[in-house]
């Protein structure tokens, strides 16, 4: 009895101890983005703020540009139409490939899964330059369209990993049944298959939703339009200059967690409605 | 209509493994036809290849007159059942009913009344519009084989169909697949490994063993006279005794037994002889003694220890029940049985003109 006590006591006191150092990070933006100066200077070290303002959030949000316009919702908009584009074409490809990688037998097969794995290990920098060069190729530099086709392709090889995994644990009984029943490579896969795997689509989705709501480097690289910004490339112009204005960062940063953490319940959802569809037998 | 199924020198390979080799036998049209033997024996490859689900090696299958080696399964008009029933779990009964008539792009009112035959003559319909988690065993069953039925193939495979039941309702379904089938009239193919349900349900049964077609005949005459020693320890539970011994003069020597049979050759054999043909009786002419009981109910198994007797237990390892080493398995009725204790000493006699005789190196029959 004494030693469940002492357990439980040691166990919970490592647990706190590692929330606390997750959580103290994130509490500090947020005293940062609730100060009414947002200065790091006034730091002390516990992350509690002497005051509190919405100043920041005010002033991250209603911001405008030379013209006027709201630049903020401008820029919001952006990223939830490029992470959204990117998304659903990545997915049209990724489930499609990984369909063909769980079921067909085919030449270089584990050959073409591996280079998708390798040509993940590459920094996003190191493939910054040929892109540049291809999007001006394709006419597509500057714009909303380029910097879609490049999150899509570059969160392919990825999902088309995780959605095979979906799509290996689907009995093959279902797809020979189906065969036998004169249905087509296609039908298996939107009337079948595409439904059982539909809690990996919804994992799958919110990565690389995430990946490229939250991506910088390409962003900054490719974009020099501000009304075509993302709000990752407006986020760190805002401490970018000789007056880095910590408060507008932080304020900013977690506006731009909220669309993520509402996607995420969403797809949550989804996720343990899947793990409790039922077996196939059983 | 029925169609017979031909197997010509059917073979095949996965790679550098023979999974089946020259497999040869016919089908009567409608017949039931069970593909039984152990693990990895072949049964379900076989069936796969009529299905069209595996491509042949060697050989060539016909249903009827029509080659079906290089036929599509879709087009093959084989209908088949799967162990795991393969039901598409994020739609109703209904709807899986009527999965293959979507393919084929019939007519919604056409599908809704054949459906509803189907569900009507396998008593699914107040389940229609369940999903399939929601259903039991024994009715994701059904449901299995209803979608085979909407499709009114003209062979049905089932792959161990009963497996995942438990043993009451397995027996039930048996009577209940085996008088479905009588109705349909149809070719079909029944794998399993359990050689209770390929004795109870088949018109004939294919033994393989390894690949091999070891016998195809009635369940009577697998169990009568089996081919060789495989089949005589397969079929049949408990299985045969294989008492090893030396034919002289027409007369069996083995230990202390001795028995009159009709031998055509002289020398080293193995006698075989089902538990219920090794005659428990006061006035037996041998004597054994009880080392083993097992009563099942309506009959009971007596496992005896005869002085000199070797019995055969080589071929046994794929037996569901191998007979205890060395010991002469006896059948007595369920209340003798009871009365037997280990130790005692009972006499019996063989019932001369039930017994086998086997090749002991090859393990075929002889005679």
């Amino acid at each position: 009895m004494k030693k469940r006590v002492v357990v439980y006591v040691v166990v919970h006191a490592i647990l706190l101890f590692a929330s606390a150092v997750v959580l103290y990070p994130v509490l500090w933006v947020v005293r940062l983005a609730v100060s009414p100066s947002g200065r790091l200077t006034e730091a002390g070290a516990l992350p509690i703020p002497r005051e509190v303002s919405l100043e920041s959030f005010e002033s991250f949000v209603f911001a405008e540009d030379f013209y006027g316009r709201p630049i903020f919702f401008i820029q919001l908009g952006n990223s939830l139409l490029v992470s959204g584009a990117a998304t659903i074409v990545g997915l049209i490809f990724a489930l499609s490939a990984a369909y063909g990688f769980s079921r067909f037998a085919f030449p270089l097969k584990n050959v073409g899964m591996r280079t998708m794995l390798v040509s993940q290990m590459f920094p996003a920098v190191v493939t910054a330059v040929p892109l540049l060069f291809l999007l001006d190729v394709l006419g597509l530099f500057g714009t909303t369209a380029g910097l879609v086709l490049i999150y899509a392709t570059t969160s392919v090889p990825f999902s088309i990993w995780m959605l095979k995994g979906y799509f290996d644990v689907i009995p093959r009984d279902l797809d020979e049944s189906a065969r036998l029943d004169g249905a087509s490579s296609w039908i298996i896969f939107t009337r079948i298959l595409l439904p059982l795997v539909r809690p990996g689509i919804g994992l799958t989705a919110l990565f690389s939703f995430m990946s490229a709501y939250n991506e910088f480097i390409m962003a900054s690289v490719f974009l020099d339009d501000v009304t075509r910004y993302t709000l990752p490339v407006t986020l760190q112009q805002s401490v970018g200059g000789f007056d880095p204005s910590w408060g507008l960062f932080a304020a900013g940063s977690l506006l731009l967690s909220l669309p993520v953490v509402a996607v995420f319940f969403f797809v949550q959802r989804q996720m343990v409605e899947g793990m409790t569809a039922g077996a196939v037998k059983g | 209509m029925s169609v017979p199924l031909h197997f010509e020198h059917v073979g095949k390979r996965f790679g550098e493994t023979i999974v089946l080799s020259d497999v040869h036998f016919s089908t009567e049209p409608g017949e039931l036809v069970v593909l039984v033997g152990p693990s990895g024996c072949g049964k379900s490859t076989l069936m796969r290849l009529v299905a069209g689900l595996e491509t042949l090696s060697e050989g060539t299958i016909r249903a009827g007159d029509r080659v079906l080696d290089h036929v599509p399964p879709q087009d093959r008009d084989v209908g088949m059942v799967f162990q795991s029933y393969a039901l598409y779990p994020h739609i109703t009964v209904r709807d899986n009913l009527a999965f293959p008539l979507f393919v084929k792009k019939v007519a919604p009112d056409v599908t809704a009344k054949e459906v509803q035959r189907v569900a009507e003559m396998l008593s699914l319909v107040p389940l229609l519009d369940r999903l399939p988690k929601q259903l039991s065993g024994g009715q994701r069953q059904r449901v299995a084989i209803g979608r085979c039925l909407v499709r009114k193939p003209d062979i049905y495979c089932f792959d161990e169909p009963l497996s995942n039941l438990d043993a009451a309702l397995r027996s039930q379904i048996r009577v209940e697949l085996k008088a479905l089938q009588r109705e349909l009239g149809k070719t079909t193919i029944y794998v399993t490994h359990d050689q209770v349900e390929a004795m109870t349900m088949a018109d004939r049964i294919v033994v393989l063993h390894k690949g091999v077609v070891q016998q195809v005949g009635p369940p009577e005459e697998l169990y009568l006279r089996p081919n060789n020693r495989f089949v005589a320890r397969f079929i049949g539970t408990p299985a045969m005794n294989l008492i090893a011994g030396t034919i002289d003069a027409n007369r069996f020597i083995g230990g202390s037994i001795g028995a009159a049979v009709a031998a055509p050759r002289e020398g080293k054999v193995l006698l075989g002889v089902r538990p219920e043909h090794v005659l428990v009786r006061a006035a037996g002419r041998f004597e054994g003694t009880v080392r083993g009981i097992e009563p099942v109910g309506e009959a009971g198994y007596l496992h005896l220890a005869v002085d000199g007797l070797e019995v055969d237990t080589s071929a046994a390892g794929t037996s569901s029940e191998p007979t205890k080493k060395g010991l002469l398995c006896a059948s007595v009725p369920g209340r003798d049985a009871f009365a037997h204790r280990e130790g005692d000493v009972v006499r019996f006699d063989l019932a001369e003109d039930r017994l086998v005789l086997f090749d002991p190196d090859g393990g075929e029959r002889l005679g």
